[in-house]
């Protein structure tokens, strides 16, 4: 355990950095984009080495909160700022200071207009994150997971592409829709609680009657992160429109916000409700699957494939989730950090050859192996990682969800496993589009491939997509203890309304 | 040693592979030698790694040391623990004898074959991470890393069939390859799935050790009651079926051809596609408890050995030939597994991988020898001009037709006497399959050998002028090749299937009392032993009449016999088939959901459809400001009237 306070100081220090930026970098223009870029590199390269201090100092014997901060806020409503992280969030969190820097990096030279207030954005949008995961707080966390929206909908609808305010505003109007009734169960909550306090909301038992309600009304707002069919349509446009290291974040973090709050809220608070609505869950999941395959099978812009290739690969971890077994929700949350750091990638990518042809068409490329063995191998690895390669870390996750749901429901599992025959479909098959074949374009037979600056950003998760695949357990060992007391929990809560409906027959 | 066997292959790869980006852009005499050192290292590695295998095999199978090498945890949840660990029995001890003795022989016979490619490194890197996995599925010691080698062969596979990228058709065929065989690993994974519910383990030991406890248990899968082992096997069948080209699961196979011949001789036919009859080998102790799944495996086995022989009889590229007789073979060592005769079934892999690594190297010596020619209808009259690969041709097609004192005699022999001893109707059911595919083995194969070396020479002058003999790099492996398909029968037939079975397999095959057909093999009744002869010698002297004797019978049967012989041409119409009912409407599905489903439906009522009405409100609000004082007047007074209504009603209610 640590005597200062890390996470508020992981919170802090992404937002102190855009506060530097904002006030202290004035002048020619040229001289501001540059300042921008390095201090948002520094301060973010900074909380990342600061958030290893998590990875060391964790404790993965318990399933209690770790680095844990409490100062009262509103005294009398006992709404505190309270953080702190277990086994379920701590990964999230080094997940989210990882690919910050990455993306700063990528956005280089790619970010060429109001460097400053991208800069600025992409800190604050840091801050929201890990607060975000970090948060003990009801209010605390309604604000964070809110008010990542304004510095994505900024980023998005500003440095996007000609599409970028259609595809802002649908962003806004479907998770509005969630926000709005996720407030209404928070104030439920604290009504019926008393209190806004996740670790003591977490003991609590809401009432059977309530909890349907309670459940829908975070289910709304989750299952727009996640997201789930059918309420996926933002996500395609948001990605094609958003700027590479846009894209990067959503898939890479966001997207892992509603999967958290099922594990966070849904699962421990409501786990009756959980429980009847699981069905629900494992058909919306079941299409996703398959309906945004073969979706993607079908796509020319490779961005929107992979976009919908995020929607299939979310399905697994929807359906591992409401498994309620340990291997279900351990390979949720495998399946999240993997695909955190594959789709990551993958985006990168796609971003690599955006930033030299512009344009995000499969049709322009083809036999791009010729000029760019490097960009070949390394778009290689992490297909193969999409598509759940043993020894990559798409598959530890995929087959513990399957796992878990075949000793749930074995249609279930053989629906959802159909999607890794099709994943291997439309990934091998847009792999052989851009890659393989003659190289006979005019435009690209000058192309070059990764530079120094591109193979510093793929490096580390070049290693960590074959450390996830090759040697789990470093990663797994921070879940176990608290995902085995979630299940117990959980399992408890539905044994004993069992009991109560028998005595009251 | 057993660590160094297998991952002396990966080390070489992964040297191999840098050494291919560090060939990109450099000048010719430095890719040269960096071509070289690529070679040096993989062939070192592999020829060290077979050394190895060598010295195993004495020690385990012939020693009867059998040990697990556990090297670290792998992945680990709840009750599910899985460990990376190297499991070596006898069965392995023979794979890794076959794996890395064909495996080597490929690669010394790749110097010479891709002498002229730019991608030499690149190539031997890829065949160096094939034998990695390769070694790492026959060692598994638990289920899941049987499939992490089962994937990582199929990735090895794609990558090398798809080796020359800039070609259309290879990138096809690759993904092909590994889609199908994704299809069968959907089967394994579920497979994988029911042994752990069964047994809340996927190590391999444990699972062997409950087995006879569980061969009544149920289980339900897909809403119906299945005896719990049989599911669990059907499931995993259909793994070995995807990866052994099995009837229906086939189609990836002839068009993996379209990978460089030594591709072909050490992945499709030597190695990677046996890996289903190891996998069924394996898991006897779990299989000899459910006789349905036997059934299935007797019964597919059988009717994929007849189909695909029915088909190599009319092709015309001399690798598809050899592809379609791989299938078919594969389909002799299946049913042989189906009757319970695993080591008949291992007995018969083993033989097969060096003749027919030897038929698809001679053939590959012979497309290098005609510049790359591959159609034997453009072959004929080059026997006196590559007379040593003419011979070694010969010594393949002899094992291959199960000639005495050939290795394939002693294999196929026992394969079939065993289904007759079986005494079952399946098995015997399999054993005239067999009987008449053996017939059609010896026609094609020498149909394929009069087609390609007798004859009025077909090919252009030019080719016929530059027709020579390969070099030494590539016969020297040939002729070890050859050594095995002459010897490898009477060597090991004792040990494999004769008199010291017991003993040399030890735990490692399990075979219940009654199952007793390779035991009863050797009491079968003489017309039985003979008859497979027999058939393999009408079916040479018919090759010869149609295309020796009377050249033109072929041209005129097939006329007569139209509708048969495009069927067979046409190989049965199951490429068109899955075209038609999976390719197609995936694909038209797809842009249908993604037009229609997301774009008119979700999006059309959803996001779109809020934003139109919105507007739409907001222009017949934006109507009701006119800008004339009457027109608000007027309003006022419409509320006021309502709000004195409403206030009245309520009050006086």
């Amino acid at each position: 355990m640590l005597s200062w306070p890390l996470l508020s100081l992981l919170i802090a220090i992404p937002m102190f950095g855009a506060f530097i930026i904002l006030v202290m970098i004035r002048g020619d223009e040229e001289i501001v984009a540059r300042n921008s870029r390095w201090v948002a590199l520094w301060t973010s390269a900074a909380v990342f080495v600061l958030s290893l201090f998590l990875w060391t100092n964790f404790d993965g014997s318990t399933a209690d909160f770790q680095f844990v901060e409490r100062y009262q806020w509103m005294t009398g409503l006992d709404i505190a700022y309270h953080v702190g992280v277990d086994g379920i969030s701590v990964l999230f969190v080094i997940l989210t200071t990882l690919l910050t820097p990455l993306c700063i990096m990528a956005s280089w030279n790619a970010i060429k207009d109001r460097v400053k207030e991208y800069m600025i954005a992409f800190l604050i949008l840091e801050t929201m994150m890990i607060g975000m995961f970090s948060a003990l707080d009801l209010v605390i966390f309604y604000v964070f997971f809110e008010a990542v929206l304004i510095p994505m909908f900024l980023i998005i609808g500003v440095w996007g592409g000609p599409r970028r305010v259609y595809a802002a505003y649908k962003l806004f109007l479907y998770t509005l829709l969630g926000s709005v009734l996720m407030l209404v169960a928070v104030i439920a909550m604290y009504h019926e609680a008393g209190t806004t306090d996740i670790p003591t909301l977490l003991s609590y038992s809401f009432p059977a009657g309530m909890q349907p309600w309670l459940w829908l009304a975070f289910f709304a707002s989750f299952a727009v992160k996640v997201p789930m069919w059918p309420v996926h349509t933002w996500l395609p446009d948001a990605h094609v429109e958003a700027p590479t290291a846009g894209s990067v974040i959503l898939a890479g973090v966001l997207l892992k916000f509603g999967g958290y709050g099922f594990l966070r809220f849904s699962l421990p608070m409501f786990p009756l409700a959980s429980a009847d609505f699981a069905p629900l869950i494992f058909a919306l999941s079941m299409i996703a699957v398959v309906y945004t395959s073969l979706v993607a099978l079908a796509q020319e812009d490779m961005k929107k494939l992979i976009a919908y290739s995020s929607v299939a690969h979310m399905g697994f971890v929807t359906v591992g989730t409401f498994t309620m077994n340990v291997q279900g929700i351990e390979g949720a949350i495998y399946q999240m950090l993997s695909h955190g750091v594959v789709s990551a990638a993958l985006f990168l990518i796609v971003g690599v050859v955006y930033d030299r042809i512009h344009s995000r068409e499969i049709d322009v490329y083809g036999g791009l192996v010729e000029r760019m063995p490097i960009y070949a191998i390394t778009f290689m690895l992490f297909m193969l990682a999409s598509v759940g390669m043993p020894g990559t870390g798409g598959f530890v996750g995929e087959i513990l969800v399957l796992l878990g749901i075949f000793q749930v429901n074995t249609w279930v599992a053989a629906f959802t496993a159909l999607g890794v025959i099709l994943g291997a479909a439309y990934m091998l098959y847009l792999y052989r589009r851009v890659i393989f074949g003659q190289l006979t374009k005019e435009n690209l037979m000058q192309i070059t491939d990764l530079s120094p600056r591109e193979i510093a950003i793929f490096a580390p998760l070049v290693v960590i997509t074959i450390w996830m695949g090759v040697y789990p357990s470093s990663f797994l060992d921070f879940m176990h203890v608290s995902v085995q007391n979630l299940v117990v929990q959980v399992e408890a809560a539905q044994a004993a309304a069992n009991i109560l409906a028998g005595v009251a027959q | 040693m057993i660590t160094a066997v297998v991952f002396l292959p990966l080390i070489a790869a992964i040297i191999a592979g840098i050494m291919a980006f560090m060939r990109h852009g450099a000048d010719e005499h430095r890719s040269h030698s960096i071509d070289r050192l690529s070679q040096w290292v993989t062939c070192g590695a592999l020829l060290l790694s077979a050394a190895g295998s060598i010295s195993i095999f004495f020690d385990v199978a012939l020693g009867g040391n059998s040990y697990t090498y556990e090297l670290m945890t792998w992945i680990d949840s709840g009750t599910f623990e899985v460990s990376w660990a190297l499991k070596v029995d006898s069965l392995t001890a023979v794979m890794l004898i076959v794996v890395t003795g064909v495996s080597s022989m490929v690669h010394i016979y790749s110097i010479g074959y891709m002498h002229h490619d730019r991608h030499v490194p690149r190539f031997m890197a890829y065949l160096s991470l094939f034998t990695f996995f390769m070694l790492m599925l026959i060692t598994a010691d638990n289920l899941i890393q049987m499939f992490f080698g089962w994937e990582g062969v199929g990735l090895a596979s794609y990558l090398l069939i798809g080796f020359w990228y800039h070609k259309p058709t290879a990138n096809a065929a690759a993904i092909k390859a590994f889609v199908v065989n994704r299809v069968g690993d959907f089967g394994f994974a579920l497979g994988i799935f029911c042994v752990f519910v069964i047994f809340q383990s996927v190590d391999l030991d444990t699972i062997f050790a409950a087995a006879p406890g569980h061969a009544n248990d149920t289980l339900e899968v897909f809403s119906v009651e299945f005896d719990a082992l049989t599911i669990a096997c059907l499931l995993l069948f259909v793994g070995a079926m995807g990866k052994s080209a099995q009837l229906g699961l086939h189609t990836w196979l002839p068009d993996a051809m379209e990978g460089p011949t030594p591709v072909s001789a050490l992945i499709h036919a030597a190695t990677m596609v046996t890996a289903g009859v190891f996998m069924v080998a394996r898991l006897s102790p779990v299989f000899e408890f459910s006789d349905v799944a036997l059934a299935v495996v007797t019964i597919v086995g059988a009717s994929t050995c007849i189909f695909a022989a029915t088909i190599a009889c009319t092709q015309n590229d001399i690798k598809r030939v050899i592809a379609y007789s791989t299938c078919s073979q594969l389909g002799y060592m299946f049913f042989a597994c189906g009757v319970s005769a695993y080591s008949a079934g291992i007995f018969h892999l083993t033989t097969h991988a060096f003749f027919k690594a030897l038929l698809f190297l001679g053939a590959g010596a012979v497309i290098h020898a005609m510049s790359d020619e591959q159609d034997m209808r453009k072959m004929g009259g080059i026997w006196k001009l590559i007379p040593v690969t003419y011979a070694l041709m010969w010594i393949g097609n002899l094992a291959l037709a199960g000639i005495p004192p050939f290795a394939g005699f002693y294999s196929k022999d026992i394969v079939l006497e065993a289904a007759y001893a079986a005494n079952t109707g399946v098995g015997t059911y399999a054993f005239y399959m067999g009987l008449l595919a053996a017939f059609l083995t010896a026609f094609y194969s020498w149909r394929l050998l009069f087609m390609t070396f007798h004859g009025a020479p077909r090919a252009d002058e030019k080719t016929m002028a530059h027709v020579h003999e390969s070099p030494m790099v590539m016969i020297g492996p040939l002729l070890v090749l050859a050594t095995g398909a002459v010897l490898a029968g009477w060597v090991m037939y004792d040990n494999f299937v004769g008199g010291s079975v017991v003993q040399f397999w030890g735990n490692a095959i399990l075979v219940l009392e009654n199952h007793p057909a390779l035991e009863n093999a050797r009491y079968v009744p003489t017309w039985v032993k003979l008859s497979p002869l027999v058939v393999g010698g009408v079916g040479i002297v018919l090759a010869y009449i149609m295309y020796i004797a009377k050249p033109d019978l072929p041209a005129r049967m097939a006329e007569t016999f139209r509708p048969i012989y495009l069927m067979s041409f046409n190989k049965w119409y199951v490429d068109e088939l899955y075209d038609k009912i999976f390719v197609r409407p995936a694909f038209y599905l797809g842009r249908q959901l993604w037009k229609v489903g997301d774009g008119t439906l979700i999006d059309g009522v959803g996001p779109d459809g809020i934003a139109r009405a919105v507007r739409m409100l907001a222009r017949r609000v934006s109507a009701l400001q006119s800008g004339y004082v009457y027109h608000y007047a007027f309003g006022m007074m419409i509320g006021v009237v309502t709000l004195i209504t409403w206030y009245l009603f309520t009050s006086a209610g």
